[in-house]
């Protein structure tokens, strides 16, 4: 039996076997049949097999009508924090955390952006200090999504200051519940709080809850990272689709025939569809397995444009552009929310700083695609207490 | 908006005519080459346009029952890229893309049969006139008179901006029928009333020239209007100019990079500066914006409905990014980019004309705007 035919196999088991009317019993059931992860190992969530047969089974189980928005739900463990446990935890670790983490039952955050370091990520100055089979951590934390309703965070802390900054960081898993953790709402421009800052003061963490060695957190949170560009880059969109098809629709509900106006719809509506099919072009390169340059482009051209093409679409509603439907209420979003075009012109501006400022995408773009020099530094081979912070 | 799913993968064919192409044009018609051709009377070596044909470019698209290659306009559009890549002189354009798409979609297959084998064999160069006015690219602008004479046509007007009009043998000439309706029609060069001068032009490496037509003896192509013909070769010639902009600007992309590598200024190559990095990363971005647009259209040139999109789209796009890049080379390079020397203005002139050719990019996007009912 091939390998697809033994996942087509237990597919069909799980959807014959399972009800979707309870869709935490349905996922720990795909847990336990090895569909979580089809490339994890047998025993968590995974049957070692190649990555590529979880499109297949994602596919089918969509088609199916079954519960798939777990993904969707606990989507920093799912998309990210499964791969660093599987890369780093120990096999108690996996057992103990990924399959509630799968089933959504333990919700996870990630907690690795600080106030004092955003894109120098590794400059950061949370502290764990160890006492006997626990560590204590202290310092803030920012940028957190789902902070508040998280069970685990992945918490990237320093625990040797007299070491330069990439080697003194060590990776833990934090109860969010514990004591000393502190949530509270970070609200943004919207008037909404999509994030959190989180405080620790003295917090106690379990030694067994420490991921990898001690000093090795810069290795994990590059895994962590790495899975949230797999995660946010792109599926290919249809045409026409994303900022562009609102833009579209209230030039066309406006009934305006303004050729300047149309002009600059029109230079969008362009850009946004090279930004798409410069997506399909990288994505078909991928998988033949030749990426080039056009992959490295996306984010940053993305940024760029939801910007752009948001905040133009407020310029074609004209004065009532200047309108804050529901006007700046600070509360938390509620779920999937509408987003009217101010909102979302206001929440663009977010674009270009979330998952890398594009200074940084264009740092990446310059020395790791175009071979440039990288910028000399000041904080190299420097011990991290020793590096100037503001 | 039918998009089409089309595939970039790279065959081991373009591969072949790729490699085949950026080695001849490196080795024949390198910089130096280029240079002496752009400072010459007419910027052409017959004997250069003979090796091309030699190899197979000019009826690259042609039949084969008619001398071509067969080959359809994925394969042109990387030889077209190459030939941006290295700023090539000559009527390629002119000839082997405009006037040769135009007599495929709008000529009869006698007329076919009789005009390009010539084409492909390089004996024949041939250019499309079309325009009159400077911002005339619609074909209502279309002005010049055919008239009926016996059982012929007799052609009357002035046709500006002939892409290297003053090489030309044939001239594919765009005139209005008695109807009112424009007819395309094939006029001998040398024939009696047709007088043609070439004009000075902002990008020396590719000419234009005025071509008068006062009561000149035609033949129709096809058995009546051609207009939807030229539309779909002026569309063809648009995803042609596109590519060879991806061309152009790839390669200014590269020179900038080198020059950030090995120019040094404060102890420090220049390209460690973010003020230069991040320019170079940009031009990059463009290059790769405009390349997925070219390379889209040149996959979609047999489906009229969806080259009506992906044309505008990737003319307005290209000639754009092009220009950008090519004028950001001379930037990066500071002084010495704005050298006669430097081969950077080479490029920005390409590109500063190329933006005006076949339509500027406001125009492609009006049409862009009408393909999708803004």
């Amino acid at each position: 039996m091939s390998d697809t035919e033994r996942v087509d196999a237990l597919v069909d088991r799980l959807l014959s076997e399972h009800s979707f009317d309870d869709p935490q019993a349905f996922w720990g059931a795909q847990y336990d049949l090895g569909l979580a992860w089809v490339w994890f190992p047998e025993g968590f969530g995974g049957l070692g097999l190649a990555r590529g047969l979880q499109a297949r089974i994602n596919r089918r189980l969509d088609e199916a009508g079954a519960p798939t928005w777990n993904r969707r739900v606990n989507i920093l463990g799912i998309g990210m924090g499964a791969a660093v446990i599987a890369a780093h935890g120990t096999d108690e670790q996996k057992r103990r955390w990924l399959r509630p983490m799968f089933t959504t039952e333990e919700i996870w955050c990630q907690l690795f952006s600080e106030p004092g370091a955003g894109s120098d990520l590794a400059g950061l100055a949370t502290r764990a200090v160890r006492d006997g089979d626990e560590w204590v951590v202290t310092g803030q934390k920012v940028w957190t999504t789902l902070a508040h309703i998280a069970k685990w965070g992945m918490l990237v802390t320093r625990t040797d200051p007299d070491v330069p900054k990439h080697r003194g960081l060590t990776y833990f898993v934090v109860d969010m519940q514990a004591p000393g953790v502190e949530v509270r709402p970070l609200y943004q421009i919207t008037g909404e709080a999509e994030f959190n800052e989180v405080f620790f003061d003295e917090v106690r963490i379990p030694d067994d809850q420490r991921l990898d060695e001690v000093g090795a957190g810069w290795r994990v949170a590059m895994t962590t990272l790495m899975n949230e560009r797999v995660a946010i880059g792109g599926d290919t969109v249809p045409r026409g689709s994303g900022s562009i098809a609102e833009a579209v629709r209230v030039w066309k509900e406006s009934g305006s025939e303004d050729p300047v106006l149309r002009d600059e719809l029109v230079r969008l509506w362009a850009e946004w569809e090279a930004f798409r099919l410069t997506a399909a072009r990288a994505s078909e390169m991928a998988k033949a397995g030749t990426p080039g340059p056009e992959g490295s482009t996306g984010k940053l051209v993305w940024a760029d444009l939801n910007k752009r093409i948001t905040s133009f679409t407020v310029e074609l509603m004209g004065m009532e552009g200047a309108l804050y439907p529901g006007g700046y209420r600070l509360v938390r979003p509620e779920g999937r929310d509408e987003m009217p075009p101010q909102k979302a012109f206001l929440r663009a501006r977010a674009n270009s700083i979330e998952g890398g400022t594009s200074e940084i995408m264009m740092n990446i773009i310059g020395e790791r695609v175009l071979g440039l020099p990288p910028e000399p530094r000041t904080d190299k081979d420097v011990p991290w207490k020793e590096v100037p912070r503001g | 908006m039918a998009e089409r799913q089309v595939s970039y993968a790279p065959t081991e064919e373009l591969d072949l005519i790729r490699s085949t192409a950026r080695e001849f044009l490196e080795d024949r018609v390198g910089i130096p080459v280029v240079r002496e051709l752009m400072m010459s009377e007419t910027g052409f070596d017959r004997s250069l346009w003979k090796e091309l044909a030699d190899l197979g470019w000019t009826g690259l698209t042609i039949d084969e029952a008619h001398g071509g290659a067969g080959y359809g306009f994925v394969e042109l559009s990387v030889l077209l890229e190459e030939m941006g890549r290295a700023v090539t002189p000559g009527p390629f354009l002119a000839s082997a893309v405009m006037a040769t798409e135009a007599i495929k979609a709008a000529a009869t297959p006698t007329q076919q049969a009789e005009l390009l084998p010539g084409l492909a064999s390089g004996e024949t160069i041939a250019t499309l006139a079309v325009w009159e006015r400077p911002r005339g690219w619609a074909l209502d602008d279309v002005a010049t008179i055919a008239a009926p004479a016996d059982s012929a046509w007799v052609l009357s007007g002035r046709k500006r901006f002939v892409l290297d009009g003053h090489l030309a043998d044939l001239l594919i000439v765009a005139a209005r029928l008695p109807e009112g309706e424009v007819g395309l029609f094939v006029v001998d060069a040398g024939a009696e009333g047709v007088s043609i001068t070439q004009a000075p032009a902002l990008d020396p490496t590719r000419r234009l020239a005025d071509v008068v037509l006062d009561g000149v003896a035609a033949e129709l192509l096809g058995d009546g209007p051609g207009a939807a013909g030229l539309a779909h070769a002026l569309r063809l010639g648009l995803v042609a100019l596109a590519n060879e902009e991806v061309g152009g600007a790839q390669r200014c992309l590269e020179m900038s990079v080198e020059h950030a590598k090995t120019r040094y200024q404060f102890g420090r190559p220049i390209g460690s500066f973010q003020a230069i990095k991040h320019r170079c990363a940009e031009m990059l971005v463009r290059v790769e914006q405009a390349r997925s647009a070219a390379y889209y259209a040149a996959r979609v040139t047999d489906d009229p409905e969806e080259l009506e999109i992906a044309a505008p789209l990737a003319a307005a796009l290209c000639s754009e990014a092009y220009l950008w890049v090519a004028g950001e080379n001379i930037q990066v390079h500071g002084g010495i980019g704005f050298t006669w020397e430097h081969d950077a203005h080479l490029y920005f002139k390409r590109a500063k004309a190329s933006t005006l050719l076949f339509g500027d990019p406001r125009h492609h996007r009006r049409r862009l705007g009408d393909a999708l009912g803004l």
